[in-house]
C-alpha cells in the first residue's frame, strides 16, 4: 500500500446554517474540534515574546474525516462562524480542493462574507442551499440572483442531514474544481 | 464536555510551554497533513517524553495534524511544532497531497477524489 494522501474541503457559511450537521452526516468519525490561537493582527502577529500585553484569540474549528478507498483521506473543515475569525480562513483554504458555501434561504445575508471571501481568494466553490426541515423556501435561481454569484459557480440544493445529499454536494464541488483546474491549465500563460 | 473545556483551558495558560517557547514549526505542515509513526518512532516509544510519546502512539494509524491537536487537546500550532520536531528526528513521517503551483490539488488527484466519493 502506498502512502495515504490527505485532501481537504472547506464547509463555509453563516452561523448555525448547518455546517456541523453537514460534516457529521458523512464523516466516518464523530466530528472533532481543533483549536488555534492567534494574536490579533492589529496588535502584531509574529512577536509572541510579550504576548501578555496583547490580546490572544482562540478559534475552534470542527472537522470530520471520510476515507475514500485505501489511500485517500478527505477532511471536511467547518469555518469558524463569526466574521472576526476570518484570519483563520486563509489557512483553511490553503491547499483545499475548494469550498461548499452553505446557505439558509431564511438568512441569505449570513453567507455573503463566505461568498465574497472565496471569490476574492480564487477558491473553487459552490453554493449549496440547505433545505432546512426538508423545505426549500427559495428557488436556487433566486438565490443565485440574490447572492450575485458568477454564472460559472454552481448553485445546488442539499440536505445537510442526509449522507447521500451531502455526498452529491461534494461530488458537485469536486467536478467544479476539476473544471476550474482545466480552465486554468488551458489559459495562456 | 466540561472536562474537555477544562483541558483546553489549562493548556491555554501557556500553550507554548510544550514547544519551549517556539511559535514556528521547522516544517510548515498543512493542518490536514497525515502523520504516521515510523518503525524507529515505535521502537523508541518508551524513551520519549509524555506529549511526544502520545503523538507517536496515536499516529500508528495515520492521523492529521488537526486530529493530533484534537485528541491531545493542544493548540493546532503546538501540534504542528511538536510533529515538526518528530519529523526531523525521524520518529514520524508526514504525507501531504501533491499540489499544483497555485496550491490546489492536481487534476489526477481530483479524479481519484471524485471516484472515491461516488463509490461511497
Amino acid at each position: 500500500m502506498s502512502n495515504p494522501i490527505p485532501v481537504k474541503i472547506v464547509v463555509a457559511g453563516g452561523f448555525a446554517v448547518g455546517k456541523s450537521t453537514f460534516v457529521s452526516s458523512i464523516s466516518d468519525i464523530d466530528p472533532l474540534t481543533t483549536e488555534a490561537a492567534m494574536t490579533k493582527v492589529s496588535e502584531g502577529v509574529d512577536d509572541l515574546g510579550d504576548a501578555t500585553s496583547k490580546k490572544s484569540t482562540t478559534v475552534a474549528m470542527d472537522f470530520g474525516r471520510v476515507s475514500l478507498g485505501q489511500e485517500l483521506v478527505l477532511y471536511l473543515f467547518g469555518t469558524p462562524g463569526q466574521d472576526r475569525f476570518h484570519f483563520m480562513w486563509d489557512e483553511l483554504v490553503r491547499g483545499a480542493i475548494g469550498a461548499v458555501v452553505l446557505v439558509d434561504t431564511g438568512r441569505l445575508e449570513h453567507c455573503f462574507p463566505a461568498v465574497d471571501y472565496m471569490e476574492r481568494a480564487g477558491v473553487p466553490f459552490i453554493v449549496a442551499v440547505n433545505a432546512f426541515d426538508g423545505v426549500l423556501r427559495h428557488h436556487p435561481d433566486d438565490v443565485r440572483e440574490a447572492l450575485d454569484v458568477p454564472s460559472h459557480v454552481p448553485v445546488v440544493v442539499t440536505d445537510a442531514r442526509h449522507k447521500a445529499a451531502v455526498r452529491d454536494t461534494l461530488v458537485n464541488l469536486v467536478r467544479h474544481a476539476m473544471a476550474m483546474s482545466q480552465a486554468t491549465s488551458q489559459a495562456p500563460a | 464536555m466540561t472536562e474537555e473545556t477544562d483541558a483546553f483551558t489549562s493548556l491555554r495558560v501557556r500553550p507554548y510551554l510544550l514547544t519551549r517557547g517556539r511559535t514556528r514549526s521547522v516544517v510548515e505542515l498543512p493542518m490536514e497533513a497525515l502523520v504516521q509513526s515510523t518503525p524507529d518512532g515505535n521502537s523508541r516509544l518508551a524513551s520519549l517524553d509524555h506529549e511526544r510519546q502520545r503523538i507517536v502512539r496515536l499516529c500508528t494509524e495515520p492521523q492529521s495534524i488537526a486530529e493530533v491537536s484534537a485528541h491531545l487537546k493542544i493548540h493546532l500550532q503546538v501540534a504542528r511544532i511538536l510533529v515538526g520536531d518528530l519529523v526531523s528526528e525521524g520518529l514520524v513521517a508526514t504525507h501531504t497531497a501533491p499540489t499544483q503551483t497555485n496550491e490546489r490539488p492536481d487534476l489526477r488527484l481530483l479524479e481519484r477524489v471524485l471516484d472515491g466519493l461516488q463509490s461511497l
